[in-house]
């Protein structure tokens, strides 16, 4: 094996940078439906109704117990028309749902008894009750939490190449191939992702710190 | 006595305008029934019984303390009061009307779905012993958004009748306050003004000033007797504060073993009382 060839590391910076976008959009809009679908699936666990509770917990027990590797590609099998990227956010987002709304679940129950009895005792309606009192309190115990998930979502990206989703690493294989410099377009993909991810880590302990956890 | 009528003053109900004279009224006069009427209540908790056929009544403006030793169930009957627990049997009238239940067309009792409690619970305020103030909402939004979400009240209504309950408690410095900025007397007083901003007839206090330093007391206590000087409302209080049951309340119901045990004006029940029990319980707490 050769050095470390810089010329071809600098000729694949602009294509990984492309795939990057790809990663990107993948984690934002992928955590932003598995924090959207997650609180959703953590009020309904409340449901006064069995018939809402139990499916509800039996979807999600089996996405938790499935590998999100499977799953991906059990959807892009199940839905070949849907594009490959709608695919892997949705995908993504209902996998991440399934973790968040298990930490809403706990943000929830730290919310003390004595605000729903207050509500109760003022005669507030449900959707006033978790819009007004519960969600607020709940969600400021969280948001690290979900901060992190969103990382790991991050990190996990690279499984859309599974399904043929040109993200970074999709690319970064794709040119390693091509120019025999697999070495030079991966060690850089990683790089790409220590830069992007060690910030947010940053910024999400300092956010913690000042939620006061 | 306070000099000047409290904003919360209601005045009297009023007789129909369309009433002549001499008439029958057309509404039954409110006096035929008690407001709050526990018959033959029972609460368990699994095994444990802690009411056992309670039966007690209150009269409309009546202020009662309902004193009795730890564990005697007096918070469970505020809390049942509020609908915040179901009755294991028996039944809770209100007005005339079943609290808790509702009449199915064959005419008996069943328990009421949610709904209906919901409906039931606007005339009943209560006041809890730790304050229960909503900390993300600032003190203006903890009185507003009940009269405004749950009343229907018009934002501007709402925030004009909180800023006279602010003076009336003293806090109208602490509008744009968040409750943790308060001290727990002034919690309180915003949770007194929270649950009188929905108008309820009836309030319920459970030892609401127990959790408050001891020179916040006197503030909370002075607040509360002034509130049941100046106002219709009827109050079932429980409280320790053996000179707040003897200032502002009418009737003192003594509750041991989930039964009342004895009942009667503040001065025959601390000074001469009729039961052991409650001789015991009053040198212990006096
Ligand atoms: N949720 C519950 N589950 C089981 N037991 C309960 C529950 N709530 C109350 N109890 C029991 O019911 C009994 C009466 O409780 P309650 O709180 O009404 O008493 P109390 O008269 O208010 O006492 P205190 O003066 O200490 O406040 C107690 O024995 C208590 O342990
Ligand atoms: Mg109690």
């Amino acid at each position: 094996m050769n050095g470390f060839d810089w010329n071809a590391a600098g000729d694949a910076l602009p294509l990984l940078l492309e795939g990057f976008r790809v990663t990107l959009l993948a984690t934002v809009l992928g955590t932003l439906v598995a924090a959207v679908l997650g609180l959703a699936v953590a009020v309904a666990g409340r449901a006064p109704s069995r018939f809402v509770t139990v499916p509800v917990r039996a979807v999600t027990e089996f996405v938790r117990s499935t590998p999100l590797l499977v799953q991906l590609v059990g959807a892009a099998a199940l839905f070949t028309s849907v594009e490959p990227l709608t695919i892997g956010i949705v995908v993504l987002g209902i996998h991440y749902a399934a973790y968040t709304s298990e930490v809403y679940r706990a943000g929830i129950d730290s919310v003390p008894k004595g605000q729903w009895e207050a509500c109760r005792a003022l005669s507030l309606g449900p959707r006033r009750t978790w819009q007004a009192v519960i969600l607020p309190q709940a969600v400021r115990n969280v948001l690290p939490a979900l901060g992190n998930y969103a990382i790991s979502m991050f990190k996990e990206t690279p499984f859309l190449a599974v399904i043929t989703v040109q993200e970074m690493v999709f690319e970064a294989r794709k040119y390693g191939a091509d120019h025999f410099a697999y070495t030079e377009a991966f060690t850089l993909a990683g790089l790409v992702f220590l830069v992007a991810s060690y910030p947010t880590s940053l910024l999400m302990r300092k956010l913690e710190k000042r939620l006061g956890h | 006595m306070a000099t000047e009528p409290l904003p919360l003053q209601k005045t009297a109900d009023v007789a129909p305008a369309d009433a002549a004279p001499g008439a029958a009224p057309a509404v039954a006069p409110e006096t035929g029934h008690p407001l709050v009427r526990f018959d033959d209540v029972v609460k368990r908790y699994g095994d444990h019984v802690v009411l056992d056929g309670l039966n007690f009544s209150v009269r409309r403006g009546e202020h009662i303390t309902l004193i009795g030793p730890s564990g005697s169930g007096k918070t469970t009957i505020l809390r049942l009061l509020m609908t915040l627990e179901k009755v294991s049997d028996g039944v809770i009238w209100v007005d005339g009307s079943p609290l808790s239940h509702v009449r199915t067309p064959a005419g008996v009792l069943k328990p009421a779905p949610e709904k209906h409690l919901r409906e039931a619970r606007k005339k009943i305020g209560m006041v809890f012993q730790q304050f229960n103030l909503f900390p993300n909402m600032k003190v203006l939004q903890n009185i507003t958004e009940a009269p405004v979400n749950v009343l229907g009240k018009d934002r501007e209504e709402a925030e004009a009748r909180a800023r006279e309950l602010l003076d009336l408690v003293g806090l109208s410095a602490k509008i744009d306050a968040h409750p943790s900025q308060l001290s727990g007397g002034q919690q309180q007083r915003v949770a007194i003004a929270r649950a009188l901003a929905m108008e309820p007839e009836i309030l319920l206090l459970d030892e609401v000033t127990s959790a408050l330093d001891p020179e916040l007391v006197a503030g909370v206590l002075e607040l509360l007797g002034d509130i049941a000087r100046n106002t219709d409302i009827t109050m079932l209080c429980v409280t320790h504060e053996m000179n707040f049951a003897r200032d502002v309340s009418e009737t003192v119901l003594m509750f041991d073993s989930g039964q009342v045990i004895e009942s009667g004006p503040p001065e025959k029940i601390f000074t001469d009382p009729e039961h052991e029990r409650t001789r015991e319980f009053l040198d212990a707490v006096l």
